[in-house]
């Protein structure tokens, strides 16, 4: 490698003086603009109190509310009853449905019959009337004797199916065993014995592993298992929260006949099962019920989206029929007059600079929630921003084949038709596809403002903070179509004016 | 039936020609009509289904379609910039409707800042500080995506599908996700616009790339640079320009979807207009529809001569 002498560095640099010796702003400006960059970066730091919103923030409900999207939850509850047995609760909307029975929920049941006592009201019987409704008064009369002379407390016997010893398997190492005013917990190699007694929660080992907390004495205690679950052992309670991958009841909901059946099972029954509604056949029951599944709701789901493509589509078509005509009147070479060319670009202007939320909350009062209001906001707002863009490719276009068709005496439509389309029309339907594919993203925001549409649902089902599975479906299925769009898109672009042309 | 019109005087092969020519020619009106006649479907359908699940009918609610606008006629003409200034009205009853002072933005004792002005500096500090941060991490993927930079096929597909998946990602549901998390504020705002930016310029940006003239590049892999070498010497200097021109263009929509995101709780000016609207307060409503074309106005004009002074008159694609 040869090195250059600094006499002939001098002399390079001597006889390119414009690279060597430039002006101060042409050499600072790039750490100018770094600077200014980082500059406005702290100011938004303090502006937006960045620090203090990020300290703030409940980082674990995120952790949380992430994890919903792809699992869910069973909860269980194991109450203490009185009498030294146990009871286990499901809540309402379990997602294992009316009856649960898990495998890895053991318990030992256990048959007890026993006395309790009955308070007097819970056993007084409506009266019955054996006279004619003819002497009512008579009737209530005895009937009121009656409940009065009955008042004393009583005792019944009943036999009841109990619970006397729960184990929920949390995960391959972690284990939770519950007695009678005792939880016991194995996760790993730790474990960790709790009583209870129905007013205070005593831990027996101290101090508590790393997994368990308890922030005052006596109080609950909880345990967290990561992404397994976790569970609260309280003084009467012991509630699990066990985590699930994927999302639970996707297809049919826990009220639907085919609820918990197996791909197979169901597809007999729908192929040669008995009817399970004589009224229709399995197959129309099953798709119904696909369609109403009351977590899910695919099929309001599905129109909404559908909504928001056409909000989309319909959009931009029609922003892109109003733009093509106007724009040949923007046009300085086509349209000889200044007052039309600037009446049409002023126009387009103000169409395109009141935003496009402006126009989708006026729509929306107008027309109602629904994709009238969204699909009029995005016509509004791409008549301008296409009309601009038409009518500046209209004045870039090569005069000689206007001038030629001119020259045969053609009228002026036919001069447009055969002079002036033939060139711009590639490039404008490829403007229009962007936009579609653009518009498809942006229908969804502006759903979510009002216009309906998914976003609205989606805006809806966020609020509430415990629906994020249903979002991440959403999300998917939005995913879904703006890809599916983009390739279609793309393809006929391609098609329209060769690649790499966008 | 086309071949029956032929001209009698041709000659064998020419008859053949014309004959082929003008089969092409059928071929190609069956497919424009067919293709005109799938996309009137397509808009038919759309139309008729867009109708029918509107909350409102399209030709019951055409005759109101201009009630409200009557609606947003305020008392009278200098309410709007009563509203705007934060001044005291002259109707004031107790109400908020026409509570102007209320919600200034004191800087000193005596020195304010009209609430809505604060509220849209509060909007654009979320548009350009969201592109800031959406360049500068556009900048930094780019390179690892563009073809001719980075040839091992993974890292580049991995790259773009990210790039891909962020920008098509929902910003309503980055927005209300954060929202849950940070709380209000105009944060979740902020990095729903971030992260969807990051996606859009990272693709403009790659495609920047890809188009640079390699030989400059060329020269300093000769001379033994390394990696970041070559980009920062060679690329660099070449799609700066290109890179700042698509900056500005991007922070002209920011603004937009900065304004959009705010309506669905991000705070900013969009929240307000939100508000507004749907309290009937004309004058404001009115002050703030104002106030916000005249920025978007003065906005886009700023970029637009920044850009072209920048790079000509080529800056003027438009890209979303």
């Amino acid at each position: 490698m040869t090195k250059l002498h600094v006499s002939e560095m001098e002399e390079i640099a001597a006889r390119h003086p414009e690279i060597f010796r430039t002006s101060l702003w042409a050499r600072f400006r790039m750490p100018l603009i770094v600077l200014a960059a980082v500059l406005y970066g702290v100011y938004c730091w303090w502006f937006f109190a960045i620090g203090a919103v990020l300290g703030n923030a409940n980082w674990s409900l995120a952790g949380t509310y992430l994890a919903d999207w792809v699992s869910y939850e069973v909860r269980p509850e194991i109450r203490m009853d009185d009498h030294g047995t146990m009871k286990i609760v499901y809540p309402r909307f379990s997602p294992l449905g009316e009856n649960p029975n898990p495998d890895w929920l053991t318990a030992e049941r256990q048959t007890v019959t026993r006395t309790i006592e009955v308070p007097a009201a819970a056993r007084t019987t409506a009266p019955k009337s054996t006279t004619s409704f003819m002497a009512p008064g008579a009737a209530l009369g005895s009937a009121a004797a009656e409940a009065v002379t009955a008042a004393p407390p009583a005792t019944e016997t009943r036999t009841e199916d109990v619970v006397t010893r729960a184990e929920v398997t949390m995960g391959r190492s972690t284990r939770i065993e519950v007695l009678p005013g005792e939880v016991t917990v194995q996760h790993g190699d730790e474990r960790l014995r709790v009583a209870i007694d129905g007013s205070t929660v005593t831990p027996e080992t101290q101090p508590l592993p790393q997994w368990a907390t308890q922030k005052r004495p006596g109080e609950k205690v909880v345990l967290s298992f990561g992404i397994a679950g976790w569970a609260e052992i309280e003084p009467d309670e012991v509630s699990i929260r066990k985590r699930f991958l994927g999302w639970a009841n996707f297809v049919f909901d826990t009220r639907s006949p085919f609820f918990d059946k197996s791909v197979s099972e169901v597809f007999s029954l729908i192929a040669w099962g008995d009817r399970i509604d004589p009224a229709r056949s399995n197959l129309s029951l099953a798709w119904n019920n696909i369609l109403y599944n009351s977590e899910w709701q695919h099929l309001d789901v599905w129109t909404k989206l559908l909504q928001t493509i056409v909000m989309a589509f319909v959009g931009t078509v029609l922003a892109t029929l109003l733009a093509f005509p106007l724009a040949f009147v923007a046009a300085r070479n086509i349209t000889r007059s200044w007052i039309s060319n600037q009446l049409t670009k002023r126009f387009f202007d103000f169409l395109r600079s009141v935003d496009m939320l402006i126009w989708a909350l006026f729509f929306t009062r107008a027309f109602g929630p629904g994709p009238l209001a969204g699909m009029s906001a995005i016509f509004f707002t791409d008549t301008g921003t296409l009309g601009k863009l038409y009518s500046e490719a209209l004045e870039n276009i090569d005069d000689k084949q206007r001038e030629g068709i001119k020259s045969v005496g053609a009228p002026s439509v036919a001069v447009q038709r055969f002079g002036v389309v033939p060139q711009v029309l590639p490039v404008f339907v490829s403007q229009a596809l962007y936009f579609w594919e653009s518009n498809t993203r942006s229908a969804t925001i502006i759903g979510a403002v009002g216009a309906g549409g998914i976003g609205l649902k989606l805006w809806e089902a966020m609020r509430t903070n415990s629906d994020w599975e249903n979002v991440a479906y959403m999300v998917v299925l939005i995913l879904i179509v703006v890809f599916v769009f983009d390739g279609i898109s793309n393809a006929l672009r391609s098609r329209l004016i060769g690649r790499n042309h966008h | 039936m086309a071949v029956n019109t032929l001209p009698k005087d041709f000659s064998e092969s020419g008859a053949l020609i014309e004959r082929h020519w003008q089969e092409l020619a059928a071929k190609r009106r069956l497919y424009t009509w067919l293709g005109l006649g799938l996309f009137a479907i397509a808009f038919g359908g759309s139309l008729w289904f867009a109708n029918e699940t509107n909350a409102g009918k399209f030709f019951d609610r055409l005759p109101h379609l201009f009630d409200f606008v009557g609606d947003m006629i305020p008392r009278d003409g200098l309410e709007i910039f009563r509203a705007l200034f934060d001044l005291p009205s002259p109707y004031y009853d107790g109400s908020f409707k026409y509570n102007y002072p209320e919600g200034r933005h004191y800087l000193t004792d005596s020195f304010y800042v009209p609430e809505y002005f604060y509220k849209m500096l509060e909007t654009l500090n979320i548009a350009i500080f969201s592109t800031i941060v959406g360049t500068v991490f556009g900048f930094l993927f780019c390179f690892l995506a563009a073809r001719n930079l980075m040839p091992n096929w993974f890292v580049r597909g991995f790259v773009r599908r990210t790039m891909e998946i962020l920008r098509a990602f929902p910003e309503v549901v980055l927005a209300g996700f954060f929202l849950a998390v940070l709380s209000l504020g105009p944060l979740p705002a902020v990095i729903a616009v971030s992260i969807h930016t990051i996606g859009a310029l990272g693709k403009l940006f790659f495609e920047v790339v890809e188009n640079a003239d390699m030989k400059a590049e060329e020269g300093l892999r000769a001379a033994g640079a390394n990696w970041i070498e070559r980009v920062w010497f060679a690329i660099v200097p070449q799609v700066m320009p290109n890179f700042i021109s698509y900056f500005l263009l991007r922070l002209e929509i920011n603004v937009r979807a900065s304004t959009i995101i705010g309506a669905v709780g991000g705070g900013g000016i969009g929240e307000l207009l939100r508000l507004s609207i749907g309290q009937n307060h004309q004058a404001k409503t009115l002050a703030i529809v104002l106030l916000l074309f005249c920025t978007i106005v003065a906005v886009d004009q700023l970029s637009a001569w920044a850009r072209r002074r920048l790079v000509g008159d080529q800056a003027f694609q438009l890209a979303q």
